[in-house]
């Protein structure tokens, strides 16, 4: 739902932009205010980090991540969330695919579907995943307390991200372009890989980026699902709540700078793939 | 837009769909109904059970009270920015637009441990502050609201910026040209024009701020019918061995994420009904 | 009196989309800002209505200094080239906007846009939305909707741009004997020079921000101050070092007094038109010059592809020496 990255240039390439106009008194007093707020709830709280981080000069943080459990974690967490991302390129094209393309009752459910994992708490994802593939399995299916059981819960939560920004592309792809390549001769893999896929790699990228930063930074369905067993299934939002646990705030706040880190990555990563496709539309 | 000409069907088009329902009924529509399951297995028993349990009932009533408080502050603040994103230029713009997302990719844990760095009562860095004000934030349900004002904030900005992104200033223009003031013109011609994706974004608001767990659990510390939301209480539950009150009680989660969802799908028009 | 432009200057950053913008509009007339697009026409236009701030310079409308008066406080109409149909409202309500604004009485207000509705032909369609009307239909709904608060001057910017052929002369046709009946001092921006000439009292031709003529849309055609607005106004060729109009070139298949010689090249016939390229015998003048003549002329003159001409400029026409 939300997680629509809308990466097609639609908008943009209508009319000449005079619409944006310079502040008056009055907006200029409503962004001082909306930026007094954002800082005091976001900016600041997450530049503080950064600064704990910080605090306790280089050898903490080195030592804070290279401790062996910590390196562990972010092993874990990075290399499953790779993963998952893999696995989320190649299916959540594939479901985008089928959405736009395809037409079968109840594809509309199909559109609740995949957005029941971002709506749903996060906790609640990980006793889900546990009624079915926990101790009690009724297929007798049992990756709790295993690696898998971080792969599962990722993927599931991840599982919109890809869908949700290639979708819009997708719909947008004038099927004449297809047509047109198709008349030429292009077989149907000829026109995938040459024609298709090119025009969503940034959507898919988008996604695979948004799905990875997800990814690393999940903390609530693993809680129940995983054991967050040390050196084998914790995982590195969990290592962050033990340092603060053990009041250890500058180790803490080492490991959420690397998260956060990756997140800033993301968005940047999205920002600049948006302004490709705006500039190429 | 797209072409809404029948395509040919081939047998990959079966092979595909039969794939997507069921990597979709494996990851997530099997494991969501065993909550159903769970929860009325031996009929209301569980439902009756969780929804008298003090710590449960405390625990949905502080989560509704602090979903009420972040969606009412998000809303307000989400409508101003997007605006200001829209239909103002300022330096700044394009940064501030980017960082408006970054609470959605961020960890909840990080989230809580930036807002206890911030407001943490003995050395945060406003926290003994407002402390000595007789205010307190972390631990507090005041932390809570914060937390979950953090993780949902761009929700709304990101259903309303594209909207009025597409709608232009055209009809405001004409509506200032006609004689109306900037309330006057934002009350009967922009706010109709955004209706549908306010309700998207507040919907969408709620379903986040019922079920933030994480942030939550470290800057409101988890105490019993204190400071103990609804997903804590399913945490606790389940590790209490009380299972069936935690699936009873994740059940009531459940329904109102996808009751939203729902929601959000079906008033959500397939296209643009009245494209010019 | 009218619309009283001084010393208008616009730039947008680097961009000078007005330079010195000096023009007076009459009461009562219809005045057509024609010119290239991005020329600057659109933006003057959104200056006069409030809607773009000016760099310097000031407006006066109808004896009233509006440099500083917000656009809502104008009442001024103006009509969009994309409609800007409130998506929401009827047609009805639309056009009642501006009167609701200044809080006029129900009765007022209904007895008003009835007579609108039926001025603009929309009686039947008052229920509907405006995306159940017509282009067409959407824009006599604006200009409804523009003329309902009995505005000081009308704008109107390309407001026939976005329709096709047809409906735009009607609509061109309908906005000419309405402005009779009217009499509302009346801008609009066109790019469209036929448009331009056929509708409006007087023309203003705008190029790179800059005025290059105002007169009537006779003087103009008949005394062009530079080659741009002879260019600009209707098709030109040159003969010899002179651009002219192809219909002001005489022909002749006899040797004669003439300012070129040439074979006919190249013959293309348009309906009752014949649209010639003779290529002139004097090598270091190689390009061919345009000419246009109807078929009967064509059949008069006995002349056919290929044969050896004589061209000179007819008696009266306007040329404009380069």
């Amino acid at each position: 739902m939300t997680t629509t990255t809308t990466l097609t240039a639609g908008a943009t390439r209508r009319r000449r932009p005079r619409s944006a106009t310079s502040l008056t008194r009055s907006s200029g007093l409503g962004l001082g205010i909306a930026l007094t707020w954002f800082s005091l709830l976001v900016l600041i709280p997450l530049g503080l980090i950064v600064i704990q981080s910080a605090d306790g000069g280089w050898h903490t943080f080195h030592d804070t991540i290279t401790s062996p459990q910590t390196a562990s974690a972010l092993r874990l967490t990075i290399l499953q969330a790779f993963y998952v991302t893999v696995v989320n390129v190649v299916f959540g094209t594939l479901i985008a695919w089928v959405l736009v393309r395809d037409e079968f009752p109840g594809k509309r459910l199909l559109e609740v579907i995949i957005d029941i994992p971002f709506a749903l708490p996060t906790i609640v994802a990980g006793l889900v995943l546990l009624s079915l593939y926990g101790p009690k399995s009724p297929i007798g299916l049992n990756v709790a307390n295993t690696e898998r059981s971080v792969f599962l819960a990722l993927l599931f939560v991840t599982l919109p991200f890809v869908v949700r920004t290639v979708e819009p592309v997708l719909i947008e792809l004038d099927p004449e372009v297809e047509e047109a390549a198709a008349s030429l001769g292009a077989s149907r893999f000829t026109i995938l890989r040459r024609i298709l896929l090119p025009a969503l790699a940034p959507a898919i990228t988008a996604g695979a980026a948004l799905a990875f930063a997800r990814g690393i930074s999940e903390y609530g369905s693993l809680v129940l699902l995983s054991g967050n067993l040390p050196n084998h299934t914790e995982v590195a939002s969990v290592r962050i709540l033990t340092y603060i646990e053990n009041g250890d705030k500058a180790g803490a706040a080492s490991i959420a700078v690397i998260l956060l880190a990756v997140a800033l990555a993301a968005i940047l990563l999205l920002q600049l793939l948006t302004r490709a496709v705006a500039k190429r539309g | 837009m797209a072409s809404h000409r029948v395509r040919p069907k081939t047998a990959g088009t079966y092979v595909r769909r039969g794939i997507v329902l069921t990597y979709l009924f494996l990851l997530v529509v099997w494991p969501v109904s065993l909550i159903a399951q769970h929860t009325f297995g031996n009929g209301f028993g569980n439902l009756h059970t969780a929804l008298t349990d003090p710590a449960v009932t405390s625990a949905l009533r502080l989560t509704i009270y602090v979903s009420i408080w972040a969606v009412a502050i998000n809303t307000v603040f989400g409508v101003g920015i997007s605006l200001l994103l829209t239909r103002y230029t300022f330096p700044g713009r394009s940064i501030l637009s980017a960082l408006i997302d970054l609470p959605l990719s961020v960890s909840p844990v990080v989230v809580g441990l930036a807002l206890l760095l911030a407001y943490g009562g003995t050395n945060g860095l406003f926290g003994p502050a407002l402390n000595s004000a007789g205010f307190q934030v972390a631990f507090a349900t005041p932390g809570i609201v914060l937390a979950t004002t953090f993780v949902s904030l761009p929700l709304v900005i990101r259903e309303l910026v594209p909207v009025l992104t597409e709608i232009g200033t055209d009809q405001e223009q004409a509506a200032r040209s006609l004689g109306a003031g900037p309330w006057q013109t934002f009350r009967r011609i922009t706010l109709p024009s955004i209706r549908w994706a306010l309700v998207y974004g507040v919907v969408l608001s709620l379903a986040r701020s019922l079920g933030e767990f994480g942030a939550v659990k470290i800057i409101g510390g988890n105490i019993a019918q204190q400071t103990q939301t609804a997903t804590l209480v399913v945490e606790q539950k389940y590790q209490d061995f009380e299972q069936p009150t935690a699936y009873a009680t994740s059940f009531l989660l459940a329904l109102i994420a996808v009751a939203a969802l729902v929601v959000v799908t079906v008033l959500r028009p397939k296209e643009n009904p009245d494209g010019d | 009196m009218g619309i009283e432009i001084r010393g208008i200057n616009k730039n947008f950053g680097d961009f000078v989309a007005l330079e010195d913008i000096t023009l007076s509009v009459p009461t009562g007339q219809l005045t057509a800002l024609l010119g290239p697009s991005g020329g600057g026409k659109s933006t003057l236009l959104r200056i006069i209505a409030g809607l773009e701030s000016s760099d310097s310079g000031t407006i006066e409308i109808e004896g009233v200094d509006t440099t500083n008066v917000p656009a809502q406080k104008r009442n001024v109409g103006f009509v969009f080239q994309h409609y800007a149909a409130f998506k929401h409202m009827t047609v009805e309500k639309n056009i009642a906007f501006g009167l609701e604004i200044r809080k006029r009485p129900k009765d007022e207000i209904k007895e008003r846009v009835q007579e609108l509705l039926k001025l603009v032909h929309l009686e039947q369609w008052s229920h509907r939305l405006p995306s159940q009307l017509s282009g067409g239909q959407r824009q006599r709904m604006a200009l409804a909707r523009a003329l309902a608060i009995q505005p000081t001057v009308l704008l109107l910017d390309e407001p026939f741009g976005a329709l096709d052929a047809k409906v735009r002369k009607e609509l061109r046709d309908w906005l000419r004997r309405l402005h009779d009946e009217m009499h509302v001092t009346t801008v609009f921006v066109t790019h469209d020079q036929e448009e331009a000439l056929e509708v409006s009292d007087s023309l203003v031709i705008i190029n790179e921000g800059r005025i290059e003529q105002i007169g009537t849309p006779d003087d103009l055609y008949d005394r062009p101050a530079s080659d741009f607005v002879l260019s600009f106004l209707g098709p030109v060729t040159m003969l010899g070092d002179r651009m002219i109009r192809p219909h002001d070139i005489e022909i002749s298949p006899y040797e004669q007094a003439a300012i070129v010689s040439g074979k006919i090249t190249r013959w293309t016939r348009v309906g009752f038109e014949i649209r010639l390229e003779v290529t002139p015998d004097d090598v270091l003048h190689p390009n061919p010059v345009h000419v246009v003549l109807t078929r009967t002329e064509a059949t008069a003159l006995g002349i056919h592809e290929g044969d050896q001409v004589w061209l000179r400029p007819q008696v009266g026409a306007d040329q404009v020496t380069s």
